[in-house]
Formats: C-alpha cells, sequence, structure tokens
C-alpha cells in the first residue's frame, strides 16, 4: 500500500503538487487523470523516487521514502516497475534481454533461470516468439508488453505506468489496460497509472484521483466517477459526446 | 553563473561515477562493448589519417630544408619530434573528440530522450556507473591508440619520402633513432591518459545531462565536439608547460 501525505513540489516559482493526500490499495489498479499540466507526471515521478518532494511524505507499505538511506531507498526501488509511456526498452538488447535485465542487475540467479522467467512473463504478455527481436522491430503494442514483462519480472510490489496505452489503437489499448488489472490481481501488486483515457478509467479504474492545476479535486472509483456531481470531473471526464451518453444511459438504467 | 554551475555539475558526475558500482558481471559485458565501439571501432580511421599525415609532415619540412648545410637526416627527426610530441596524442585525440565523442553524447543523449535513463533510475541502478564508467575504462586502453598513430605516422613518413625522393631510407631511419629522448614518450603517453579522461567524461556529461528532443541530442553532440577540442587544447598547453618546460 502507497500512502500520500500533503505532498507539495515546486520548480522554481511552479507550485506545481498543492498538498495531496491519497492512498492506494495493493491487489488494486488506481489511476491518476487529469488534463495535460495537471501535475500528474510529478507526481508519478515522485511516487517512483525520481523527483523530491519539498513537503510531504510518502509510504510504502509503511517505510516512509525521505527517511530511508541509500541502500534502503535502492532495495526499495528494486522493488517497483515502470512502464514509461514510450516504453523506454533498452535499444541495444534484444526483447529477452531487456526483460532479462532487471534480473541481471539485482538477482543472483543463473543466465537458464534467468532465461526460464522472462520466457515465463513474455508469455504472460503474450509474446511467445519474440525473444531474440529487438525492440526497434517490434510494433508499439508489442513494445508496451515488453515494458510491462520487464516491469514484473522481477516479482515487484508496486507497479507504475505512465500513460500505457497514449499511440495505440483502441483495441489494443484494451488488450493493455486489462493485461495491468490481471497482473495487478494475479500478484496482488499496488498498481499506479497516469492516463487521459478515459476508457481506462471506465474498464479498470478501481479507484480514480482526478488533480487539477497541481490539486486533488476528485476521488472515486469507476462506479461513483457516474454518480458525481463535481463539476471539474464531469467537464473533464465527460467532455465527449460519446461519454455523456454513456453517463445519461447509466443513470436512466439506475432510475 | 551556468558555467560554473555546469562545471560542479560535471565534477559531481565524475565523483558518482565510482559510486553505487554496478554488478560486476553486467560491468564486463558493458566495458568490453565500449572497447569494441570507441577503441577497435576507431583504429581504422586513426591508421588512415596517421599514415598520411605522418607523410604530409616529412614532404612539408623537406621542402622547407633548402640549405644543403643541413642534413637529410633531420626529415625523420622533424617527422619523429612533430608525431611523438603532438600529432598522435593531440591531433589525433581532436579526431577522436568528433568520432567517439559525438557517439557517446549522442547515445548517451537519445538514451535521455527516450526515458531508458529514467528506467535504470527507477530500477535503482546509478546510471552514470552504468553508463560513464564502462566508457572511462575502455578509453584507458586509448595510449594503445595513439602507440599505432606514432607508428603509422613515422612510417607513413618514411614512405612518402622514400617514393617522394625526399632522402634515402637510411637518413631516414639516422633521422628518426638521432637524439632520442624517452621521457618525450612518457609526455606523449602522460597527455593521452588526461585526454582519454576527457574523451570519457566530457561527451557523457553532455548527453547524460541534456534536455529536449532529437534536436538536442545533435547540438548537444556538437557542444560536447567543442568543449572537449577547448579542454583538450588548454590542457595540452598546460602539460607541455608543466612536464617539458
Amino acid at each position: 500500500m502507497i500512502e500520500v501525505k500533503n505532498l507539495n513540489k515546486s520548480f522554481g516559482d511552479a507550485h506545481v503538487l498543492k498538498g495531496i493526500s491519497t492512498s492506494f490499495e495493493n491487489g488494486k489498479t488506481s489511476l491518476v487523470i487529469g488534463q495535460s499540466g495537471s501535475g500528474k507526471t510529478v507526481f508519478l515521478k515522485c511516487l517512483l523516487g525520481l523527483f523530491y518532494p519539498e513537503e510531504g511524505t510518502i509510504s510504502y507499505d509503511g517505510k516512509i521514502y525521505s527517511e530511508l538511506n541509500s541502500d534502503e531507498k535502492r532495495d526499495l526501488r528494486s522493488e517497483m516497475g515502470m512502464v514509461f509511456q514510450g516504453s523506454a526498452l533498452f535499444d541495444s538488447m534484444t526483447i529477452l534481454e531487456n526483460v532479462m535485465f532487471p534480473l541481471r542487475m539485482f538477482t543472483k540467479q543463473n543466465k537458464s533461470e534467468m532465461e526460464d522467467r522472462a520466457d515465463f512473463v513474455l508469455k504472460r504478455v503474450n509474446l511467445a516468439d519474440a525473444h531474440y527481436k529487438m525492440p526497434s522491430e517490434a510494433s508499439g503494442g508489442m513494445q508496451k508488453r515488453v515494458a510491462i514483462a520487464r516491469a514484473i519480472v522481477n516479482k515487484p510490489k508496486y507497479l507504475f505506468c505512465d500513460e500505457p496505452n497514449s499511440g495505440l489503437d483502441p483495441k489494443t489499448a484494451i488488450v493493455i489496460d486489462n493485461l495491468i488489472q490481471e497482473i495487478t490481481e494475479e500478484y496482488n501488486i499496488t498498481t499506479v497509472i497516469n492516463s487521459h483515457d478515459m476508457n481506462s478509467v471506465m474498464e479498470i479504474g478501481e479507484k480514480i484521483v482526478f488533480l487539477k492545476d497541481g490539486l486533488k479535486a476528485w476521488e472515486g472509483s469507476k462506479e461513483t466517477i457516474f454518480k458525481t456531481d463535481n463539476k471539474v470531473v464531469t467537464d473533464f471526464v465527460y467532455s465527449s459526446e460519446l461519454f455523456k451518453k454513456v453517463r445519461q444511459m447509466y443513470l436512466e438504467e439506475r432510475q | 553563473m551556468t558555467y560554473l554551475h555546469n562545471i560542479g555539475a560535471y565534477f559531481i558526475m565524475i565523483k558518482d561515477m565510482f559510486r553505487k558500482p554496478t554488478k560486476w558481471s553486467v560491468m564486463k559485458t558493458l566495458i568490453f562493448k565500449d572497447i569494441d565501439d570507441l577503441i577497435i571501432g576507431s583504429l581504422g580511421i586513426v591508421a588512415f589519417i596517421s599514415f598520411f599525415v605522418g607523410g604530409v609532415v616529412t614532404i612539408q619540412t623537406a621542402l622547407n630544408i633548402t640549405s644543403p648545410l643541413i642534413p637529410k637526416y633531420l626529415v625523420g627527426f622533424a617527422t619523429r619530434q612533430s608525431v611523438i610530441l603532438e600529432f598522435a596524442p593531440t591531433f589525433i585525440s581532436i579526431i577522436m573528440a568528433g568520432k567517439v565523442g559525438s557517439f557517446i553524447t549522442s547515445s548517451i543523449g537519445t538514451m535521455r530522450v527516450t526515458e531508458q535513463i529514467d528506467a535504470l533510475e527507477v530500477m535503482g541502478i546509478n546510471a552514470i556507473n552504468y553508463l560513464v564508467f564502462p566508457k572511462f575504462i575502455a578509453l584507458m586502453l586509448y595510449p594503445f591508440v595513439i602507440s599505432i598513430a606514432m607508428f603509422l605516422g613515422i612510417i607513413g613518413g618514411m614512405a612518402a619520402c622514400i617514393y617522394g625522393g625526399f632522402s634515402t631510407l637510411d637518413d631516414y631511419i639516422t633521422g628518426i633513432q638521432m637524439d632520442f629522448i624517452p621521457f618525450h614518450v612518457t609526455y606523449a603517453f602522460i597527455k593521452t591518459f588526461v585526454f582519454a579522461f576527457c574523451l570519457a567524461t566530457i561527451p557523457s556529461f553532455h548527453g547524460y545531462f541534456m534536455k529536449g528532443g532529437a534536436l538536442e541530442v545533435g547540438k548537444a553532440s556538437t557542444t560536447a565536439f567543442v568543449w572537449t577540442s577547448v579542454v583538450i587544447i588548454l590542457l595540452n598547453y598546460i602539460l607541455t608547460q608543466l612536464l617539458l618546460s
């Protein structure tokens, strides 16, 4: 479980995160949504320890990040998996080597053990026959799946995804969403996803945190987002006619 | 202020290069890959340039010796001195700043742009050690490249001398053996080690701390080449003053 308390982060005069407090539970897929520039990426990078907040604390299963020494921080980071927006695969390595990379860095497994584990997770993300391709030879959807495989290969406790669906067609996006949710439940991981994609919100948002101008404007789930009257949320989530109709139908069904 | 900030950031990067070392089994692979990319991959161009520049030095020296009182073996002597003292360690290092430096900056810069460095940091890996240290170790073999440059420069001079009819082989060999001071080779290799350190770290700094996209990768490569060359030229002057004067 990740608990965030009163998180504040500035860059010069720009106060990007303004006292955000929330929590993300184990085995659940949580989404952080908001407009571009609302502070989602900065928030995620604070969770990852890439940015240091000026104020506030982030605790991972009770361990407060800012109070850990460098070795403890390193150990904690080895328990994190991250899926970057652009996949961030190492382009000098094959897909198999990319997936094996965290194992090579953090475990004492021999080569065949690492290959077995990498093979297992590649099959789990439905990439059974792409082991020896280079990342540049893989499609966007395949690259995302490799990134997910790399993120989960070392059995992380925390999985972070920055816009995992960006640049993907709607069908592949749903496959990726479902894959992340299945993996989260299967391995009881705490998953936090940054997203703009309203399909993802409706599909897998077991917890949704809505950021606006660096503030937490709303918090709920995929069920409560239909019922909320919060104008800031409804203006953002139901900005398209399609989602307006979906919401209307949902509310009519409930009545 | 920006210059001071960058100089400070550069020295912090040097310190971080030796912190939290990457697992040896992984580092070993990276070092061999960088030896292949940076050292072995540079041998061809270094050999080509050394041979022909050695020849040009010989021709120009021979053509400027017009007085019959000056012995012909001076051509070999001048070629040896030029190649060992200046051409091989400094001129080749400037060329390597272009070849190896731009390769290092663009490869690390591309990793920055495509979030590969962020991926390393998220995993708890010391990205500076992972990326820069193997290049630093690989470039400690740079004196091997310079030895080849020295040898081929002198051989190129010999070929030009004989085939151009500027002096005989005996005169040339007498010239290259004349008044040989072994410390000049030591001086050349001390410079080479210092330049190798600059070649590994300055382009890495520009790649690692670059911001922006593909266009900025190109700009960072150019900036890295300029600064590496400037630092090499300045250090060349300082080391020559310290070691030879």
